[in-house]
């Protein structure tokens, strides 16, 4: 046992796969901040703001003005370092680093896919993406043409992860049962052209949300196996493009496509590598073979530690009494993908305790649409608001406050109920990871997983 | 434990629904009928929006003709039919004001013609220079509905004391003035806004059948809802009640020195918001394709009711609710608050009805935000 693993530790292979990766991901992530910039984000998101909702133990990452932009410039560099493979290690650092810090500001804006490019940059950190086909091959006039087996498969593995336990997340009875919340998203998709009468289709909510499971499923497998590696990869070209056309979801799909293709042969990636050194008059550095080893040995350690977490984190959820999609407690980093239609309504009421006296708040002087619409549909958003608010009226002169709230939520398509205690005064509750006990019942139980 | 049942329980129910779908044979569902969007852009264009426009047009130029008569012979006769031309007008008006689309929201004529509480200080100052440009945001809170209720009912306690300010003050002159000029102005922009309706923006709205954020019926929902939410909800009731305050502020009722109008305005604007989400006409009979109808074809019928039914019936709760109010909700404020309270509660739970379950079914988001999703 120990003796093979040591043996597959040892094992190495082309590193042509690793370096068309490494290129790719930095290009994705180059567009996907400049996109991001280009779009008014950074402002409207991070600048336009008077208050974030932070991630629990994180409160002190906060934006720091106009020096954000500094933060996504330095982001966007170390992207463009990494497609090049200019100092790559450091490149990766301060990648994560800055991608980390911009994604921790606010968790309104919190996106799976954000997640996932956090998570890959991680683990790139250990991985040798410098070896081949990059500045640092060019400056030390050396290139390594194999790396170890085992950095190629962490990526295959990550990327597995997340489609199997997307797929996963989907076997509930809302997803298969009820074909929620497809039924409400892809009748609205009236004006596709083509497509359009179809999404109307009772039979096509259904064919969608089971393929989509299916797929998710399976996807992983279909790609490590051989035989079924195209066919893999046009469902996920496939799979991608129809959710990029149905759903606004960015750069994403693209990235995931992009992704996808280290699965394939070492013969397919120096075909793109002997492309590109021809399209940009690259001159190859070596034809020696040169093995590319890390030499930081906790390396592997980490990387095995990362992955037991990764595995296990997304069952957290099962800790939590409740029903999971009503409390989101242990929703989030855990590959839950486009399974909620959610809407909710939250009004806020802050009662000077010693006069008796109340006023509701009006949410739109304090956050944007965007933050209001989230905190509206999340107990832990709610609960980080309200002591804001607190924190604001004490300021204000107003003295032994409490305050509570009147929501409500719908979830896929069932009647809006009452979602949060309204007697609950939520300056009483802390921040912490333990069950919130303030959330009302959904009274509904969505089977499965 | 329970999970694991959970999961057992699913297994079960897969199982179960594949061994049946075979028998209920899933054909005339009659869901291959696409709902007609544009059919119900057209009933709201053709058959609510422009109709009531063309009303309230009529209904501001006669209320610049009112003005008119007054500026040139201000006496009690013509004063009392300006008054009345001011409360006629300001009853059409409930019927246009939750429409800020197209022209309307580029001019911001919800905001110029009835900005409230008005700014006393503010009138009178125009007034005294003679200087004032009332398209400057700074002037919206000193014209409109709000300003014309100060100037014909607060100048004084009585008829000839009001007349003082328009023939014997010093400034009389520029009272008249500033009277005319806030008629005109009103007239002129309900012209502008039904103008752009009946020359192209009608085309425009009507094809604009996109299931984006700037699709018509993306825009006028979110506008519709914001009317309720903000201008209905809050403004005629929630505010005034104390609901956004420490005490409660009579002072921001809606026609507040005329005073007796306050319940009748809600009611006016109760009734043609219901009538809008029902499709029916404007001033005559029938109805067609709307809100309801588009619910109903989603099909989004829950716990027993269908989700149209159960708004008209909190629209109808609110109604019952609001008519056993005070004419005046200052006076309402003042002997029971508790009453008002409870009309902002069966107001409230159709915000919450249209705001979450009715944008849900038929997809479309609050206050588009320009994000990418997950």
């Amino acid at each position: 046992m120990h003796s093979s693993i040591s043996k597959y530790l040892n094992q190495n292979t082309e590193a042509a796969p690793l370096a068309v990766f490494r290129i790719l991901f930095g290009l994705m992530m180059l567009l996907s901040i400049i996109r991001f910039w280009a779009n008014g984000w950074i402002k409207k998101l991070y600048l336009d703001p008077d208050f974030h909702f932070t991630y629990y133990g994180f409160s002190w990452v906060q934006p720091l003005g106009n020096f954000t932009y500094v933060i996504f410039a330095l982001c966007a560099l170390a992207a463009l370092g990494i497609a090049l493979g200019y100092r790559y290690r450091w490149s990766v650092l301060v990648f994560f680093l800055s991608f980390t810090y911009i994604e921790l500001m606010d968790k309104t804006t919190y996106l799976n896919h954000y997640y996932f490019i956090t998570c890959l940059s991680f683990l790139m950190l250990f991985l040798e993406g410098g070896a081949y086909f990059s500045l640092d091959a060019y400056r030390k006039k050396q290139a390594f043409n194999l790396v170890p087996k085992w950095n190629i498969d962490s990526i295959k593995l990550l990327l597995g992860i997340v489609y199997f336990y997307a797929g996963l997340a989907k076997l509930n009875s809302d997803w298969l049962l009820r074909a929620m919340p497809l039924k409400i998203w892809l009748p609205s998709k009236y004006d596709l052209p083509f497509l359009g009468n179809l999404m109307q289709q009772e039979w096509v909510h259904y064919s969608f949300s089971w393929f989509g499971a299916i797929y998710d499923l399976s996807i992983p497998f279909l790609l490590l196996y051989k035989p079924t590696r195209k066919l893999g990869f046009i469902l996920v070209v496939i799979f991608h493009v129809l959710t990029r056309v149905l759903f606004p979801i960015g750069m994403f799909p693209y990235i995931m496509i992009v992704s996808a293709l280290i699965f394939f042969d070492a013969g397919f990636h120096k075909k793109i590598i002997a492309l590109l050194g021809k399209t940009f008059r690259i001159k190859s550095v070596t034809s020696k073979t040169l093995i590319s080893k890390t030499s930081w040995r906790p390396a592997l350690f980490v990387v095995g530690l990362f992955f037991i977490i990764q595995l296990l984190l997304p069952w957290r959820y099962l800790l939590y009494p409740g029903e999971l999609f009503w409390t989101e407690e242990g929703y989030r980093f855990s590959w839950r993908v486009m399974l909620m239609e959610k809407a909710g309504y939250a009004q806020f009421k802050v009662v000077d305790q010693e006069t008796g006296k109340n006023f509701y708040v009006d949410n739109s002087d304090f956050l944007t649409p965007f933050q209001e619409k989230q905190m509206s549909t999340q107990p832990d958003f709610m609960l980080e608001y309200a002591q804001y608010l607190a924190t604001h009226f004490t300021a204000q002169g107003h003295k032994n406050l409490a305050v509570y709230v009147e929501s409500y939520a719908a979830l896929n398509g069932r009647l809006s109920r009452p979602f949060i205690d309204p007697n609950v005064n939520l300056l009483k509750e802390s921040r912490s990871l333990k069950p919130k006990t303030f959330i009302l019942p959904l009274d509904d139980t969505i089977q499965g997983l | 434990m329970k999970k694991i049942h959970s999961v057992l329980t699913l297994v079960a129910l897969v199982g179960f629904m594949s061994c049946t779908s075979d028998s209920s044979d899933d054909t005339g569902q009659g869901q291959t009928d696409q709902f007609d969007r544009e059919a119900m852009l057209v009933n709201w264009a053709d058959n609510i929006i422009i109709p009531s426009y063309e009303a309230f047009d009529a209904e501001a130029k006669a209320l610049k003709a009112a003005a008119d008569a007054f500026v040139a012979t201000p006496d009690a006769n013509t004063l009392n039919d300006l008054r009345t031309a001011w409360e006629s007008a300001y009853f059409s008006f409930q019927n246009v004001e939750m429409f800020d689309i197209g022209k309307a929201e580029e001019v911001r004529f919800s905001y110029r013609l009835n900005t409230y509480p008005t700014n006393a200080a503010e009138i009178t100052s125009s007034i005294e220079s003679g200087n004032y440009d009332l398209a400057l945001p700074s002037m919206v809170d000193a014209q409109g509905f709000p300003a014309l209720d100060y100037l014909l009912f607060e100048l004084g306690d009585s008829d000839s004391e009001v007349l003082d300010f328009y023939t014997t003050d010093a400034n009389a002159e520029n009272y008249k003035t500033y009277l005319s000029d806030l008629t005109a102005s009103m007239a002129d922009l309900t012209t502008t806004i039904l103008a752009d309706w009946k020359n192209s923006f009608r085309g425009s709205f009507v094809s604009n059948t996109s299931s984006s954020a700037s699709g018509s019926v993306d825009k006028l929902a979110n506008d519709y809802i914001f009317y309720y939410e903000k201008l209905l909800r809050a403004g005629k009731v929630g505010i005034p009640a104390g609901i956004f305050s420490n005490e409660v502020l009579p002072e921001k009722v809606e026609a507040y020195y005329k005073e007796d109008l306050s319940k009748d305005l809600l009611l006016e604007a109760l009734t043609a918001t219901q009538n809008f989400f029902n499709g029916k006409a404007f001033n005559k009979s029938g109805s067609g394709a709307s809100f309801k109808a588009y619910l109903d074809y989603l099909n989004t019928i829950k716990n027993g009711s269908d989700l149209s039914g159960l708004i008209n019936g909190q629209f109808d709760a609110a109604r019952e609710q609001a008519n056993a109010l005070n004419d005046s909700f200052v006076v309402q404020i003042e002997t029971n608050n508790d009453a008002l309270l409870e009309t902002y509660n069966e107001l409230q739970r159709n915000t919450i009805l249209m705001k979450i379950d009715m944008l849900q079914a038929l997809d479309i988001n609050v206050d588009y935000v320009d994000a990418d999703g997950d």
